[in-house]
């Protein structure tokens, strides 16, 4: 049985970190569950909210088959096939199973690019997220925690930066340093750092005010030390839910600058990309454009149910609100 | 409330300062702009040629000087493309037809918004409830372009009612609006309940409630006043988000000719100086939303503080 002292909330954290006694945390633990007792509660909730669960379906089956691509795609995806030259989809007429969604002008495999598109949007999400969010979660606890100076010129940075046309200077940076994955990762993540730094701030200057925060100072502890262990743990659940919300506004953003040309490169493959060269086809070849399209926005529309899920299991009041509404509906039923 | 405004005001006025500043330290300090113009194959000698004939060898301190300096007069540079024109000639032409765009999609995003989110609001969790609420997350995880293109498929591909695209009159105003509108009446659908669901949850309209206020008057004049400064907040940063990008996008799709449209042109002509232009206009007017609202802000709800 091993106890998570990061997972046991605050004032047992910090009891760890002054005493050093692991015996003396493993006896005052309040609620001694064991990870897999809290991952099993997790799955249970995640099924009470039916929408959250098929968004995390649905988002994991995205990361398997991104990750497992050459095994999961039918076909290459850069495989030109002038044979087999815009198929429709299998269902609809003319169309045929070995590309269940049709193929592109030169023959490529609908399925298989967007197999293959997954793994950018991912990639790029998940950078931006660790990029963006290191950076802002950073400078928002130095502007929390020091204050002065420090504060007032973060802060005036990060009101600025707020105010500026975004996705406009996005694309002034991505075309000015050329199409690249590479380059919507910087372009994106310049782009989003401040909201992480704004929120840890804000939980920062909450935090700071604490006992425990106090007591760490008294005895002595060093302002890192205080920063990163005593701080810092109060930010994991609004952060997660941010990134998880950021992470849709993010794979929105690549799929934008790729659509405009400004975004990954041309011979990548991306979802964006396949939606600006399926657009001259429209007249004749819809899929080309609605397959990716439909995708990017079930992707968007799951990683939102996943994050009001987190929204509402991180705030008890909300809980409480949610546990509250299903008991007056039930007996609505009840009595009805 | 004349203090507050000069500071708001003041306030936009740093934030156009510092707009100009990072717009001309990217293109000129912290990329290659020469690279940019110049095709891939361009020699050594050429790259030097063209570096001198923009100035782009001086100093960056001089150039910075002589482009304050000719911002000051309201000279934006001319354009690479169409030589000898001045970009905000272009501007000039082409920023009506995006505000005219802006107006039309935030008019319907706001105007379908309003409604939809107070009668989600009036029964949480019912049906009606849960239906606008799932339209609303569908509406708000479609890219524009996605919605845009959609929008053609069916419109102006298989039903020919409308055009594909291009400037016009009003048939050929609707499908940019809607599609610059449909993500916009998610999100502003779902905040126009929820601030509304809290309204209505509040001591003061159980009070109204008891003292036997109709319905209809609980609604608008007591639970909206409240809920309005929420969703004024969030209909000006949809409306700048929408003159800061979103129109590109939207614009593109319909071959729109506003300053979006002509943003990507700047792109594809390697015309450094209109792109740049273009994101100065725009973050003027970003300020301009932002402060305007904020203003309108103060009018409706006194008691908030310039931070």
């Amino acid at each position: 049985m091993t106890i998570d002292a990061h997972d046991e909330g605050v004032e047992l954290h910090d009891l760890s970190s002054v005493s050093g006694d692991e015996l003396a945390l493993a006896g005052i633990s309040h609620h001694g569950r064991t990870r897999s007792a809290r991952v099993r509660e997790l799955i249970v909730e995640l099924w009470h909210d039916k929408a959250g669960f098929i968004g995390v379906c649905f988002l994991s089956m995205l990361v398997v088959s991104a990750v497992f691509a050459p095994l999961v795609a039918p076909h290459d995806p850069r495989q030109q096939d002038l044979v087999n030259r815009v198929q429709p989809p299998a269902w609809s007429d003319g169309g045929d199973w070995s590309f269940p969604l049709g193929t592109d002008g030169l023959g490529r495999d609908v399925l298989s690019r967007l197999i293959y598109g997954a793994r950018v949007s991912i990639f790029v999400g998940l950078a931006v997220l660790v990029v963006a969010g290191l950076a802002g979660v950073l400078l928002g606890l130095l502007a929390g925690y020091r204050g002065g100076r420090t504060d007032r010129v973060i802060m005036r940075i990060v009101d600025t930066q707020v105010a500026f046309p975004g996705l406009l200077i996005a694309i002034l940076m991505a075309s000015l340093i050329g199409p690249s994955i590479r380059t919507v990762v910087i372009v994106l993540a310049i782009n989003g750092w401040m909201i992480y730094a704004r929120m840890t701030r804000g939980v920062v200057l909450s935090v700071k005010e604490t006992d425990y925060v106090e007591a760490a100072e008294i005895i002595g502890c060093k302002a890192r030390r205080v920063m990163w262990r005593h701080i810092l743990p109060n930010l994991a659940a609004p952060i997660t839910t941010l990134a998880v919300i950021e992470f849709a506004r993010i794979v929105l953003a690549e799929a934008a600058l790729s659509f405009l040309g400004v975004g990954v490169k041309r011979t990548d493959i991306s979802w964006g990309l396949d939606v600006a060269s399926g657009q001259d086809q429209i007249f004749n070849s819809w899929w080309l454009v609605v397959m990716p399209g439909i995708l990017i926005s079930l992707t968007v529309l799951s990683v939102s149910l996943v994050a009001s899920w987190l929204r509402v299991i991180a705030d008890p009041q909300e809980r409480e609100k949610r546990f509250a509404a299903t008991q007056i509906r039930r007996g609505a039923r009840d009595d009805g | 409330m004349g203090l507050f405004a000069l500071r708001r005001i003041g306030q936009g006025l740093f934030v156009v300062v510092a707009a100009t500043v990072v717009v001309f330290l990217l293109t000129r300090a912290f990329t290659d702009p020469v690279g940019f113009i110049l095709p891939l194959e361009a020699t050594e000698a050429e790259r030097a040629a063209r570096e001198v004939e923009l100035g782009f060898d001086r100093p960056i301190i001089v150039q910075f000087g002589d482009y304050v300096e000719d911002l000051s007069r309201g000279d934006f540079g001319e354009s690479l493309w169409q030589p000898g024109r001045p970009t905000i000639d272009i501007i000039g032409q082409t920023l009506p037809k995006t505000l005219k765009l802006v107006a039309a999609g935030m008019t319907l995003a706001i105007g379908l918004a309003l409604p939809l989110g107070m009668i989600a609001a009036r029964r949480p969790g019912g049906l009606l409830d849960r239906v606008l609420v799932t339209i609303s997350l569908i509406g708000l995880s479609m890219p524009q372009f996605f919605v845009g293109l959609l929008l053609i498929i069916v419109f102006a591909v298989q039903l020919r009612w409308l055009p594909v695209g291009g400037y016009g009159g009003f048939k050929h105003l609707l499908l940019p609006a809607i599609a610059l509108a449909l993500p916009a009446v998610g999100r502003l659908t779902m905040v126009v309940r929820s601030a509304m669901i809290d309204e209505l949850n509040s001591q003061y309209v159980l009070v109204a409630k008891a003292k036997g206020l109709p319905t209809r008057a609980i609604y608008t004049k007591h639970a909206f006043r409240n809920a309005g400064v929420q969703v004024l907040t969030l209909s000006g940063w949809e409306i700048t988000r929408a003159l800061a990008g979103f129109t590109v996008v939207v614009e593109k799709v319909f071959a729109w000719p506003g300053f979006g449209f002509f943003a990507l042109e700047a792109i594809q002509r390697r015309d450094i100086f209109l792109l740049s232009t273009i994101v100065l206009v725009a973050a003027i007017l970003v300020v301009v939303v932002n402060v305007v609202i904020d203003i309108l802000y103060k009018l409706i709800d006194p008691r908030i503080e310039v931070s």
